[in-house]
């Protein structure tokens, strides 16, 4: 058994487009970056676990790092594909299975609005015929009866993308790179009202590799090290309201946010007001503002004045989305879970440059959300 | 007009006002539709109510991909949600409206309505007072 567990090792493929690269490809880049910051070789990884959702399995990519005979787990779970490996190269070491494990997720999607096939989520055809199987639509219609009940205004959905475009500008791995003013932002043709089309992430590609190792390896390597305070990973309990959903309970329910990040923070032994940066799932503007309240951030209501006042940006109280998040970076789905612990392993080291978060972060918060309703929550200790 | 086929058997009743058909669990939670394979087992077919209340909406403005299989050229159209009070809140297209008349928590009703030239589909309109 090992007690705890670290990050030692961290490499990314610039998210975006990358003509004639591979998914794997980027996913094979990320990964020697991520053992060259660990300073070890391909031959040290005991176990890998990896994944993409349309760019093939991960297990090929041995052909380009080596033949080294290592177990190498194919992760194939939707948007949560990352946390999986994550979680999974966790537990490998924490269960003592191994030393030094590789988590990566890497992807390459076709350019517009992702099309899910109704029979993979158990949905009838005509769900998706008649125009009510979109992902887009969900989060609309959530921020929508959202901002009725809590007095969100559509200027501070647009503040939350403004803030992704500003902080894309500083971030070397973003796709966006270029400031969006507020009106641009606010006056942009309507995709799912209230939305626009700069509050909407894309899908993309990139690609993020993490090395994983004992307590006794760190000592051993000298590492640069984060250790990893918790990891969670839930899917949806009774009465939630998920993308994909022909009907809802009218009695409510809960939410797997809701659920993974309490788990997380009571593994951790932390509570919110102990995060010094978080990065939250911002598939939209709204995304990010519910999901403020849903990881236990603020009380639903309280973004108005928390984006109002700045708060969650990169000198304020609790910065969110560093890099930019989804909205900067796009979202190429294997991946993207991966990017935001890449990010926080970034800002615990100190190496965040022009995007640094000040005074020395001592505790980073991640979140990801996806299809058919599930969490995966990190958090990273310094 | 040549009479339309549903998009889908068993989505609602064959009736002079017709209503979407949902599925009574054991636990008595109402879901919709009623589930194929399998899970049609484990629950009972409920006419439900003509009559809910807009729980939330938004517009598709952009034509989705695959399956969605819409007449050309694609018009945009609305989306929400409608609270059948006590028994389900269920997913549906919205016509007769558009998003300036949108309120949540206005008065629905249940309409089937043309969805090609072929093929009906439901969809909730705005209750309009006579």
């Amino acid at each position: 058994m090992n007690d705890d567990v670290y990050i030692i090792g961290a490499g990314i493929h610039p998210f975006g487009r990358t003509d004639g690269r591979s998914g794997r490809d980027q996913g094979v880049f990320a990964v020697q970056q991520a053992l060259g910051d660990a300073g070890v070789a391909w031959s040290d990884v005991e176990f890998a676990y990896g994944g993409s959702a349309a760019a093939g399995s991960a297990d090929i990519m041995v052909n380009e790092l080596g033949l080294t005979s290592v177990p190498f787990i194919n992760v194939a779970n939707g948007c949560a594909t990352g946390g999986s490996a994550l979680t999974a190269a966790r537990n490998a070491i924490a269960a003592g299975a191994c030393d030094i494990a590789l988590a990566v997720g890497f992807d390459k999607h076709p350019r517009g609005a992702f099309n899910a096939k109704p029979s993979d989520y158990g949905l009838p055809l005509w769900y998706g015929e008649t125009g009510l199987m979109l992902t887009t639509q969900f989060f609309a219609l959530k921020i929508q009866r959202y901002m009725a009940l809590h007095g969100i205004s559509r200027r501070t959905l647009g503040l939350v993308a403004e803030k992704a475009f500003r902080n894309g500008t500083l971030c070397d791995h973003a796709w966006r790179r270029s400031p969006v003013d507020l009106d641009t932002i606010l006056n942009a043709p309507m995709v799912n009202d209230p939305l626009t089309k700069y509050m909407f992430c894309s899908p993309a590609e990139g690609a993020v590799a993490l090395i994983l190792a004992s307590g006794k390896k760190v000592r051993e390597l000298g590492s640069d090290a984060v250790r990893i305070a918790s990891v969670a990973f839930r899917t949806r309990p009774e009465g939630s309201f998920e993308v994909f959903a022909p009907s809802i309970n009218v009695g409510g329910g809960g939410k797997p946010t809701q659920i993974a990040s309490k788990a997380a923070f009571e593994m951790a032994g932390i509570g919110p007001e102990d995060v010094s940066v978080a990065q939250l799932q911002d598939t939209e503007s709204g995304a990010e503002i519910m999901h403020m309240a849903e990881n236990g951030f603020c009380a639903d209501g309280e973004q108005e004045q928390w984006f109002a006042e700045g708060w969650s940006e990169i000198g304020g109280k609790l910065p969110i989305n560093t890099d930019g998040g989804c909205l900067a970076c796009g979202e190429p789905i294997g991946a993207s879970g991966l990017r935001q612990v890449y990010e926080n392993t970034v800002q615990l080291r100190g190496r965040g440059g022009d995007r640094q978060v000040p005074n020395d972060p001592k505790v980073g918060y991640s979140h990801v959300y996806g299809a058919p309703g599930l969490s995966a929550v990190a958090i990273l200790e310094r | 007009m040549s009479v339309l086929a549903p998009i889908a058997p068993g989505l609602w009743t064959d009736e002079a006002e017709p209503r979407l058909i949902g599925g009574r669990r054991a636990n008595g939670e109402i879901i919709f539709p009623v589930p194929d394979g399998d899970a049609a087992a484990l629950v009972e077919p409920v006419a439900l109510s003509r009559k809910g209340t807009l729980w939330s909406w938004t517009t598709q403005g952009f034509e989705p991909k695959e399956p969605y299989s819409g007449p050309q050229p694609f018009q945009p159209f609305l989306v929400g949600y409608v609270e059948l009070p006590g028994e389900v809140i269920v997913e549906t297209r919205i016509v007769d409206a558009t998003a300036a008349d949108m309120v949540i928590g206005m008065p629905m009703t249940f309409a089937v309505v043309p969805f090609d030239d072929t093929r009906s589909t439901y969809a909730f309109r705005p209750e309009r007072s006579a």
